[in-house]
């Protein structure tokens, strides 16, 4: 972490915010902790060292900097979903993507390939998401050559080249769309995964189904990973259910469309979710039950719920799908939950919640941080509180002055 | 009567009349076959009205009778026995949304390779394709978008070609065909893409155009033949019906046909176009070859040009956040739509291009707005409603029919829960030419497609 503060300091710095501030007490705020003291009207929190030192009502502790909310609501920082924030700056600039791989050297199911060292806290993307009020992501995956895309795992929008947490992930495509990857039938990601867990107790004699290094890897993830699965029909979520009941992992099912038909044996098994609470169409035949109250059926049975957009540049689209959750009837709470502290639990690291003793990771928003039209008037992150300009801030300064000046290209502050 | 001037300029007026008959003749082919129900009168009362030319009322009413509106704000005096009244206390009540930018039909839910119709990748200019060919009335899609308030909407073919062919505007009514739905004498729409997308379909493909430059170039090439076959014909109507018999009656093109329907001011031209420099190349090549660019779509960049694009008089389509998945898109701001908004005389308007974005276009306006008044602009939800009602409805010719609650406009209505500007609000009650299309409390009059019908019947729930 410490050399995440330092660059961070650097940005801060740069926009002549007080980075020397050890110390932060933000004064008269509603505070949602979404841990053990709940939501707390017209309260103070206080922030040292990049801790949460005090949460309560006319704090008197002096601070290096005090900062009135006004009644503001604060959240701790939320989670962008799963995205290659860090992998990419623009999609159809290939050499700019690095969240997939399509052809390796070797054919074998590569469980080594692991994202996180593509990745660069460096990117436009970050202060863009940042700024939204987001603190942390699950870097993914994406595509691959065979059913399974590579390892990720949770990454915070702290600045950091190595700002990794939580429990090490794999993604794995097992639905009707990735079969033309592995032959033309979705029986043969099964076929594959089933082969390279036989690879792994040493039972698959005549075919190795993976590189030394991936049996390595593998099995760190069977005993202490998570297994994110991308699929969509029931009876594909069906077959994850089973899998990971007989091989003993970790599983959280992505996209998820028509999980509610499961939702039952998913909150039975102790399988997590994560879905766009956009999804409502038939996209295909393997989303024929794609609803927009999927969300609240499944939190509703005791289902895992959190969320992700499907977009990493626009990832702060996630929280219209949290809110629309909400409004199909997915409880208030939590939706909150699984936009803030959920997926820590389940991908592993540090809790996001407020409470003393823990990591400052919060937002102050300008209204309900489920609504469209509200937005973050203030991000800490490690206790510190960030800067709030990024290319896009820095775009509309240029251009939001009806007069040009001297021209656009001046207007560079 | 844009059409007559325009040829009088060319060929003198007095062969006006009849080369108009002629091309309306070329026009009327696949005609609407749309024709509203009858329904009851109707009064909504109490409710929160945002009028789509920049009013709100409160505790307003809206009365409208045989699919026209009638009165806006105070009831009639006067009431038949038949009509029908709702108490919309808590509600607020905004004209029909319209949606300029929309590819369903074309590439419809399912998303399998079979229903990929919405671009017809084979040459850079294929002004003779028209996307209601290709659309498909039973995309569950029109269903969805109806439930978000959707009430018109322009079904535009893709971007892969420099000239990708005529869009059509719809009315969002279930219907077996296309012709059902077809907004009964809405302009045609010509849709035209700049930058990445035609060079890079082309350039791979080796036949060209491979850069910007050549997009230029093959506009301008389509743009002299259309000239020349648009002045041809024109000689030849202008010719008596004597000299007819010995002149060569010029071939019908239907490529051209299309291009001098732009040329005459019959069809608008909806052009794909990120970045700000690009726009300015395509107004200064539609002063050359006298045409009017009447939208540009997506618009990345449209912020950098707002004063431009008032004083050329056009549109820009855009989303309220979308950016990044190419080079083009790369200096997406979520304040565009506001800063387009800003000047005098402008006309922004907030499009999807997208299946899920059709179902919330409240929602993203309600982006857009919330994006101008951080940045300081003062934008209420009476002004950005026209975003996605009655600038809308400009930029697809057909204001003078629908997009704002006005005596006489058709009765395209939405009566949401509350607020529209909030990802709470729903659609409750669509009506469409008055005619109540969809009820979120009566499943009677929620339209299910043939694809969807039947379907997961193994399935409680």
């Amino acid at each position: 972490m410490k050399k995440m503060t330092v660059l961070v300091a650097l940005a801060v710095g740069l926009q002549g915010i007080n980075a020397s501030a050890d110390s932060l007490r933000i004064d008269n705020a509603t505070i949602m902790t979404m841990g053990g003291m709940g939501t707390l009207e017209a309260a103070d929190i206080l922030i040292e060292d990049g801790e949460i030192t005090a949460i309560g009502s006319d704090l008197s502790e002096d601070a290096d900097r005090v900062i009135d909310a006004n009644g503001a609501i604060i959240t701790p920082a939320m989670f962008a979903g799963a995205t290659t924030t860090g992998l990419v700056e623009v999609n159809a600039v290939r050499e700019s993507v690095d969240s997939s791989v399509s052809e390796t050297p070797l054919s074998k199911l590569h469980v080594e390939f692991d994202v996180r060292r593509a990745y660069s806290p460096l990117s436009s993307l970050h202060a863009i998401t940042r700024t939204e009020g987001f603190g942390y992501t699950l870097l993914a995956a994406t595509g691959g050559q065979y059913s399974i895309a590579g390892v990720g795992s949770l990454v915070d929008f702290d600045g950091g080249f190595d700002s990794f947490s939580g429990d090490d992930t794999i993604f794995i495509d097992v639905d009707g769309y990735a079969s033309r990857k592995v032959g033309g039938s979705r029986a043969a990601h099964w076929m594959l995964l089933e082969g390279a867990m036989a690879d792994l107790d040493g039972r698959a004699s005549e075919q190795e189904y993976l590189t030394q290094a991936g049996r390595d890897v593998l099995k760190r993830l069977k005993s202490d990973g998570v297994f994110v699965f991308a699929a969509n029909r029931a009876a594909d979520i069906k077959q994850v259910i089973g899998f990971a009941d007989e091989h003993d992992i970790n599983a959280v099912i992505v996209g998820a469309r028509e999980a509610w038909m499961l939702a039952d044996e998913l909150a039975d098994s102790d399988i997590a979710v994560m879905v766009n609470g956009l999804d409502n169409l038939p996209a295909d035949f393997d989303s024929l039950g794609s609803r927009l109250d999927n969300a609240a059926l499944l939190s509703n049975a005791g289902v895992t719920v959190m969320f992700t957009s499907d977009e990493t540049h626009n990832a702060r689209k996630i929280r219209q799908g949290a809110g629309t959750a909400v409004a199909y009837g997915m409880d208030y709470d939590l939706a909150l939950q699984a936009m803030t502290t959920t997926p820590a639990e389940v991908f592993g690291g540090r809790s996001r919640a407020l409470a003393v003793g823990y990591s400052a990771d919060l937002v102050v928003w300008s209204g309900d941080p489920l609504e469209v039209t509200s937005y973050a008037t203030a991000v800490v992150i490690e206790g510190k509180l960030t800067s709030m300009e990024s290319r896009q801030s820095k775009l509309l300064e240029r251009y939001l002055p009806e007069d040009a000046g001297m021209g656009r290209a001046y207007i560079n502050r | 009567m844009k059409h007559l001037q325009h040829i009088g300029l060319i060929a003198g007026t007095f062969i006006a009349a009849s080369f108009a008959a002629s091309v309306n003749a070329a026009d009327t082919p696949f005609p609407s076959t749309y024709k509203a129900s009858s329904h009851a009168p109707t009064l909504i009362t109490n409710a929160t009205v945002l009028t789509g030319t920049g009013e709100r009322l409160e505790a307003a009413s809206l009365y409208f009778v045989d699919g026209k509106i009638v009165s806006v704000g105070e009831p009639p005096s006067e009431l038949t026995s038949d009509t029908r009244i709702i108490d919309a206390e808590g509600s607020w009540v905004t004209p029909g949304i319209i949606d300029v930018h929309s590819h369903l039909g074309v590439y419809p839910s399912p998303g399998v390779d079979a229903h990929s119709d919405g671009n017809e990748a084979t040459a850079p200019v294929t002004a003779e394709v028209w996307a209601e060919h290709s659309v498909w009335p039973q995309d569950p899609g029109f269903g969805r978008a109806l439930a978000g308030g959707i009430t018109a909407m322009q079904i535009l073919p893709g971007s892969a070609n420099l000239f990708g062919g005529r869009g059509v505007t719809l009315k969002n009514v279930a219907s077996v065909t296309y012709q059902g739905m077809k907004f009964p004498d809405a302009p045609y729409g010509l849709k035209m893409a700049c930058g990445e997308n035609p060079k890079r379909v082309y350039g791979r493909k080796g036949s060209g155009p491979s850069t910007r430059m050549g997009n230029i170039a093959g506009y301008r090439a389509a743009w002299i033949k259309a000239t020349d076959y648009r002045d041809e014909h024109a000689k030849y109507e202008a010719l008596s019906d004597e000299e007819k018999k010995e002149a060569k009656k010029p071939k019908r093109d239907l490529e051209l046909e299309t291009l001098a329907g732009v040329l005459d001011g019959d069809i608008i031209i909806h052009m794909h176009c990120y970045r700000a420099d690009e726009m300015m190349t395509i107004l200064d090549l539609a002063k050359e070859f006298d045409y009017k660019v009447g939208t540009f779509h997506h618009g990345v960049e449209a912020y950098k040009i707002s004063s431009e694009l008032a004083e050329n008089g056009v549109c820009g389509a855009l989303w309220a956040d979308w950016w990044g998945f190419k080079m083009e898109a790369y200096d997406g701001i979520q304040e565009n739509i506001a800063l387009v908004d800003r000047p005098e005389g402008s006309c922004s308007v907030v499009h999807s291009d997208s299946d899920e974005g059709i179902q919330r276009l409240n929602q993203e306006a309600a982006k857009a707005m919330s994006r101008g008044n951080k940045a300081g602009m003062d934008i209420a939800p009476e002004r950005a409603i026209k975003w996605i009602t009655s600038n809308a409805a400009k930029s697809l010719g057909i204001d003078d029919q629908t997009g704002s609650l006005t005596t006489g406009l058709m009765a395209d209505v939405v009566i949401w829960s509350g607020n529209p500007f909030s990802v709470y609000a729903k659609a409750n009650q669509v009506f469409i030419d008055g005619v109540e299309r969809y009820n979120r409390d009566d499943p009677t009059l929620q339209p299910v497609s043939d694809f969807e019908l039947g379907q997961l019947l193994e399935v409680s729930q």
